[in-house]
């Protein structure tokens, strides 16, 4: 029995994801410091009009309203008690929109970090983050979920614990990470590190990739890491409508929607399958997108010099890939 | 392998404090231990096991993690490390009335509840020998001036994730100078998407990109407040 995003991917070459959760909630009224995924229950109506957006500016899949629904994130806002809850009706919402889009539209049940460091250099075991995802995933696949959607990951071991609960909950999954630190994870994980992780998991994802990190360049060379790997799955682009600036006072993401559609087509060339933005990305650069990667024919893998001709710079020269490590001269050997 | 097994007790004073810089470098928490109490027993001040082999060795550590060579993991293990040897020599650095790295106030700004920035530059300010006190997240500024005055801090960190949160790092260092009190504290702040700028424009000490640069901005302006006092 296939699932609906694995049927849509044997019919279509490429998808389009949805855009920012974050971003678009705070210009619907979200104040700072609130968790966003409690207006699942207290103004549904705000959810139901983020998935909308989404979906009527040609996304076929969207995430839904759950990132930071897991027990440690909620525990910060007393709100630990709710995971079930809250993760079903942000799926029973998302359904709801998909069910009336009259075409097909892919569900993915959001799964963030849970914000705790791993042991052995923290304090959160595998056996507890397994625990901690699967009752979030289940809350999902109970509203109605079609995938779960693992994302902004940053260390191996996490991932792992994610990847275990999708399997405990009996749900296929996608899993991506977020590349900020000079190319690398902030545990750092290299694009090349996270490909030859998803393919030893027991419970490997339907597709994997890159979300979130610094802007839509450093996102792309993500993505031919990803690709010069040799994935045996379809690769996904979630990239930032560039940068955050901040002027006078307030802050815009400097990407704009042409930008935004440049960076969709160069994903697509680069080898990407699923492509959508993160935050900064608005109705209007999803738009922009579906309408170059529609109109816009495909074309060679983008070396490095062209993306950054194209859309800009990376944020460090390297990205710790194809390189031998870089190692301290030791004294002696250590007892190992 | 018995041939490579290295016996700390067996080193002389300068092998030793090497080998505990091999030893943090690695994350070897027991063996940190173990240096430490050999040092002590060889008669060695407490003071000088922190500076010459803990946080001389931190000091490795955080420019490799700088220049891209060491990353979190890494990093946090050998800040554990650190702290181990630490919790030995706390007392009686206390006892001794040696010179106090300094105490850091840090927590996330109001509206602000992403927090694992904050965590690991707690975290690695531990490992580098600092007093780290914790007000966790979504902080107004009320609660960063009492916890700045009853801790008589000498560094307050302030952190943001969202774009949507940052400018309130300004109300608190408004705050700080409409009080009076601004000076006296170092104010450090850091966050995704902060940059050096920002820091300047909103009258903070330092902007610092990552955990082992607030280390190292800290350990600085902490090495000019002594030198201003002496």
């Amino acid at each position: 029995m296939s699932d609906p995003l694995s049927r849509l991917l044997e019919t279509r070459d490429w998808l389009l994801a949805d855009g920012a959760t974050g971003t678009n909630l705070f210009n619907m009224g979200l104040s700072s410091g609130e968790a966003p995924e409690l207006w699942n229950t207290d103004q549904p109506e705000n959810i139901l009009a983020l998935y909308r957006s989404a979906v009527a500016a040609g996304s076929d899949i969207f995430l839904t309203n759950s990132f930071g629904a897991n027990a440690a994130r909620l525990k910060l806002h007393g709100a630990e008690g709710r995971v079930r809850e809250l993760n079903r009706i942000a799926a029973e919402l998302g359904r709801e929109v998909a069910d009336a889009a009259g075409h097909a539209v892919v569900v993915a049940g959001s799964m963030g970090p849970t914000g705790e460091i791993m042991a052995p250099m923290g304090a959160l075991t595998h056996e507890i983050a397994v625990e901690i995802f699967h009752e979030q995933a289940e809350g999902l696949k109970e509203g109605g979920a079609d995938v779960l959607w693992v994302e902004t990951i940053s260390a191996a071991e996490e991932f792992r614990a994610a990847a275990e609960a999708c399997q405990r909950a009996g749900m296929p999954w996608c899993g991506t990470m977020s590349f900020d630190t000079a190319g690398r994870t902030m545990m750092g994980v290299t694009s090349a590190q996270m490909a030859a992780l998803v393919d030893r998991l027991a419970h490997p994802p339907i597709a994997f990739g890159a979300n979130c990190g610094v802007g839509a360049a450093d996102l792309l060379r993500t993505i031919l890491g990803f690709v010069a790997a040799g994935p045996e799955r379809p690769v996904i682009a979630k990239g930032n409508a560039g940068i955050p600036k901040y002027h006078d006072g307030h802050i815009h993401y400097d990407g704009t929607p042409d930008l935004m559609a440049e960076y969709a087509v160069l994903a697509r060339d680069a080898g990407a399958t699923i492509i959508g933005g993160c935050c900064g990305t608005m109705p209007e650069h999803l738009r922009a997108m579906r309408n170059a990667l529609e109109t816009r024919p495909r074309g060679p893998r983008p070396t490095l010099d062209e993306i950054a001709a194209k859309i800009g710079g990376f944020s460090s020269a390297s990205d710790g890939t194809g390189e031998e490590a870089a190692g301290r001269e030791r004294r002696g050997r250590r007892r190992g | 392998m018995a041939d490579d097994d290295i016996i700390l007790s067996e080193l002389d004073d300068e092998e030793l404090v090497l080998q505990m810089h091999d030893d943090l470098y690695d994350g070897l928490k027991e063996e940190i231990e173990e240096g430490v109490r050999i040092l002590l027993d060889r008669g060695w001040a407490p003071y000088d096991v922190l500076t010459k082999a803990l946080v001389a060795g931190m000091t490795i550590v955080g420019a490799d993690f700088r220049d891209g060579i060491l990353f979190v993991p890494e990093v946090l293990l050998a800040a554990n490390a650190m702290k181990a040897g630490m919790a030995i020599l706390k007392p009686l650095l206390a006892e001794t009335g040696a010179p106090k790295v300094g105490k850091m106030v840090i927590g996330t700004v109001k509206g602000d509840i992403h927090d694992i920035g904050k965590n690991l530059v707690g975290m690695m300010m531990e490992g580098a020998g600092f007093e780290v006190v914790d007000l966790g997240i979504n902080n107004p500024v009320e609660k960063y001036i009492e916890a700045l005055e009853r801790e008589e801090a000498d560094i307050l960190g302030m952190s943001a994730l969202l774009t949507t949160t940052m400018p309130y790092m300004k109300v608190v260092i408004d705050t700080m100078k409409e009080k009076g009190m601004r000076d006296d504290f170092i104010v450090l702040v850091g966050g995704a998407p902060l940059n050096e700028e920002f820091g300047r424009a909103i009258g903070a000490d330092a902007y610092c990109r990552d955990a082992a640069v607030a280390v190292q901005t800290a350990k600085d302006f902490m090495a000019r407040k002594h030198n201003s006092l002496a």
